[in-house]
């Protein structure tokens, strides 16, 4: 029997607190697309990088057609022709496109490098990928689904036989990623093998010649051509039912705690924003990669101050222009870069579950270290924060644990509304469900809700209402009975209902 | 992790004792060992300072000339000028806090780099003090006796003989017990302790930090025009072009031995002391010990080299050990 292309066996990648990778295979043959797909923190970005040289395995072998291959390094990788394109692109943007799509690997004359020559071989690159533009152009003048045309261009300027795509779509316009896929299909056609991971079902359906599983670092199971449909996916991925999956329950909605009324934000200025949230009410907001959503967000907590409208928090009017003030007014926020923004990684547990309520329980500026303790003990027991002590640093706890210690330091100052940004991000399957469990359980107090997230399942899942964005707009609001994954690409991806 | 630190280093202090009174005989005498305790005190004083502005992840690199600013304007205003002891002491107060304000001012509200802006407060206020002096020495000459017994002075203590406390003692003990206080058991402290780890994280919290890192440099530059007033009480006088030169980096090297590390976040008072009693006792070593006395810088520097190295292999270690052994916890819960 012919060897397949590339073939991963049993590989076992282990960070700081968490397990990525538990013995992972995966078999590519040529000239197919095969889909790679599993919930945030299942282990797919991890399985390409391992694929591409960014980061070697612990245990566990790659073999390409048949033969052990080692790859340690980006060089390595790109020398037996895999290359990878990352999800957020990796594009020198101050250099022209010729540049890029040879950076590393420069046309040299006499010693200097030949920009002619690059602009040249460059073109025929372009073309192949559909993009028609001026090798000497800048890349900052592109628009992302024309950088990301380059970075594809620059895969095939190695003769790329394997190429990742680590999310492609995810800041696309539907226009840019009909054109991708097009590429793709033709890239195939000629033989280049195409891994292809994605969050989004319809694509993957579309695409997919074979889909490979993840859960939870492990293989979750595969699918062939014929087997591929939405609900086989979706089982495979959550291990069960949807609907035992997500604990949603309808709630019984009660008076509108945050009123937003023409709200522009300091990214998308020209555009207003208006919504409102009741009090357990959870509304998700769903959008591509740069849609303002995160923005949306920072501006209510006041880390980018609104620039215009008005924000009414239980009836009252409230502009914050710190975190400090959106505290005050009972908003708390989960951010979206957990390790950065959510805890300090070097501080214990317990420091970082009394931060935000130190203000609150100070006597006379000095720490209430009684207070402080139990809190942090409260916290630990309710959120079953798993931690040998309180004196742990957060940097050793899983990504879950991390996550239930920013909750906790929320809960702690009992906020009306909680806003929450990717907030089950890198996380591993029973800890994504615990914080589904809480969301609800705060939703039941009367805690009004909004949540950012790019996982289509979980807006389906665990939204009352959902709120559409694209480039800085609600172009759309679906509630419960609305919410199809259809109607909210749809929208997602600019066009408005009414076009429909 | 705090406290071993300041253990190791506490224990590296007492080896290089021990070694310099086997060499020398003197090292040990009343006479020396006051002297070693004052300059202690005086450059603990200044190094808390800056270790406060260490632990936000900042610098400061113009403790020097706030010294020497402080150190000529005082007596400047009080023999030039004869102005009169309080208006003196309160002027140049105002101006060592003034200065920190500026820096905190400059640095969180138009995000410049810390190293720039006390790099240049550093050539700018020793040049403004050569400037008011005409780069001429300036002292109390023989008045103010008693004002400089804050510096000088001794404190006899009951059934020693040969041997008394130096005044500076009492402040730095003053300073340390206000600033360790301050650190580790006020909210702001932890603020401090927080945005120096993660400004953003902090900030995310509801911690206005920017108003804390002004603070930091304000008790930075506060506590070195502190220190310049009792360094130039000590030596009577101060010349312009060198006096408190290189101080700010026996402080921070003070601070960093002491277990502050640059990236923030890090630190304790009593390292800080410790760090600084070392360096004071090294700089004696090497006075007592050696005829070199040229290569004092190149030694203090290659001890702090490889103590900072040796603090950084063990702080690796750790985190693998202590990453092992969550990940082993993982496994065998499930």
């Amino acid at each position: 029997m012919e060897h397949p292309l590339l073939e991963a066996k049993a590989l076992v990648k282990i960070f700081p607190g968490v397990r990525a990778l538990k013995g992972v295979s995966m078999t590519l043959r040529s000239g197919e697309v095969l889909a790679v797909i599993g919930e945030n923190g299942a282990g797919k970005s991890t399985l390409m990088k391992i694929l591409a040289g960014v980061q070697q395995p612990d245990s566990g072998g790659i073999f390409i057609e048949g033969k052990l291959a080692r790859i340690d390094s980006v060089q390595h990788a790109l020398s037996q022709r895999i290359a990878l394109i990352h999800q957020e692109l990796n594009l020198a943007d101050n250099l022209d496109v010729a540049a890029n799509i040879f950076l590393g690997r420069e046309k040299l004359r006499f010693g200097l490098i030949d920009k002619a020559r690059q602009r040249r071989e460059a073109r025929p690159l372009l073309a192949a990928v559909g993009l028609d533009v001026d090798p000497a152009v800048l890349v900052s003048t592109l628009s992302i689904g024309q950088q990301q045309m380059v970075e594809i261009a620059k895969a095939l300027s190695v003769n790329a036989r394997v190429l990742i795509m680590d999310e492609p779509t995810s800041s696309l316009s539907s226009h840019e990623s009909e054109n991708l896929f097009k590429v793709i299909r033709d890239l195939r056609s000629r033989g280049v093998s195409i891994v292809y991971i994605s969050h989004r079902l319809g694509e993957v359906r579309a695409l997919a010649d074979r889909v490979t599983v993840l859960r939870d670092g492990a293989n979750a199971g595969e699918l062939s051509r014929d087997e591929i449909t939405h609900d086989a996916m979706v089982k495979l991925m959550v291990g069960r039912d949807l609907s035992q999956f997500y604990p949603h329950e309808v709630h019984e909605s009660g008076a509108a705690v945050l009123e937003v009324e023409g709200l522009r934000t300091p990214a998308h200025p020209a555009q207003q924003l208006s919504f409102s949230v009741c009090a357990g009410e959870i509304v998700g907001v769903a959008g591509l990669v740069g849609a303002g959503r995160t923005e949306l967000l920072t501006t209510l907590f006041g880390v980018t101050p609104a620039i215009g409208g008005s924000i009414q928090i239980a009836g009252r009017s409230v502009t914050p222009v710190s975190p400090l003030q959106a505290i005050a007014a009972g908003l708390a926020l989960v951010p979206e870069d957990r390790k950065k923004q959510g805890v300090v990684l070097e501080m214990a547990v317990r420091d970082n579950l009394s931060l935000a309520s130190l203000r609150r329980d100070q006597r006379h500026g000095m720490i209430d270290r009684r207070q402080a303790a139990e809190l942090s003990g409260e916290m630990i027991a309710a959120l079953k924060i798993k931690t040998p002590d309180g004196r742990q640093p957060v940097q050793f706890l899983s990504g879950g644990n991390q996550q239930k210690v920013v909750l906790g330091k929320w809960l702690a100052l009992r906020p009306r509304v909680l806003l929450l940004d990717e907030p089950t991000r890198g996380i591993d399957i029973g800890a994504k469900q615990e914080i589904y469990k809480l969301m609800e359980e705060l939703a039941g107090k009367g805690v009004a809700i909004l949540f950012v997230s790019s996982e289509m399942e979980e807006i389906l899942g665990m939204s009352d209402r959902v709120l559409v964005m694209h480039e800085g707009r609600i172009t759309g609001e679906l509630v419960r009975g609305e919410l199809t994954e259809e109607s909210v690409m749809h929208l997602a991806t600019g066009s408005t209902l009414a076009a429909a | 992790m705090q406290l071993k630190k300041t253990l190791g280093i506490t224990i590296l202090l007492a080896i290089v004792c021990i070694v310099t009174a086997l060499i020398s005989d003197s090292f040990l005498s009343g006479y020396n060992v006051e002297n070693l305790i004052r300059r202690t005190a005086l450059f603990g004083i200044i190094s808390i300072g800056v270790a406060f502005v260490i632990v936000t992840g900042g610098i400061d690199l113009s403790v020097g000339s706030v010294i020497c600013l402080v150190g000529c304007g005082l007596p400047w205003l009080l023999t030039t000028h004869h102005w009169p002891l309080p208006l003196a002491l309160v002027a140049v107060a105002g101006v060592s806090a003034g200065i920190g304000l500026l820096h905190g001012l400059i640095i969180t509200k138009l995000r410049i780099q810390p190293f720039i802006v006390t790099l240049c407060g550093l050539l700018l206020y020793r040049g403004i003090a050569r400037g008011f002096t005409d780069d001429q020495t300036v002292g109390f000459g023989a008045e103010f006796k008693g004002l400089r017994t804050l510096a000088t002075g001794q404190i006899e203590l009951p059934f020693i003989h040969g041997f008394a406390l130096p005044a500076p003692c009492i402040f730095l003990l003053t300073v340390a017990v206000l600033g360790a206080v301050f650190l580790n058991r006020t909210i702001y402290g932890r603020y401090l302790l927080a945005l120096g780890r993660s400004e953003e994280a902090a900030r995310y919290s509801g911690i206005n930090t920017g108003r804390m890192t002004v603070l930091a440099y304000v008790i930075s530059s506060t506590l070195a025009g502190f220190g310049g007033v009792l360094f130039v009480l000590d030596v009577n006088s101060a010349q312009p072009v060198d006096f408190g030169n290189f101080y700010e980096l026996y402080a921070i090297a003070a601070a960093v031995l002491g277990g502050c590390s640059l990236r923030g976040g890090e630190g304790t008072i009593t390292g800080v002391i410790v760090g600084s009693a070392l360096i004071q006792v090294l700089r004696n070593m090497i006075t007592l010990t050696t005829k070199h006395h040229n290569m004092e810088f190149a030694i203090i520097g290659a001890v702090i080299l490889v103590g900072v190295i040796a603090d950084e292999l063990m702080k690796r270690y750790g985190v693998r050990r202590r990453a092992a052994q969550a990940l082993l916890a993982e496994t065998k819960r499930t």
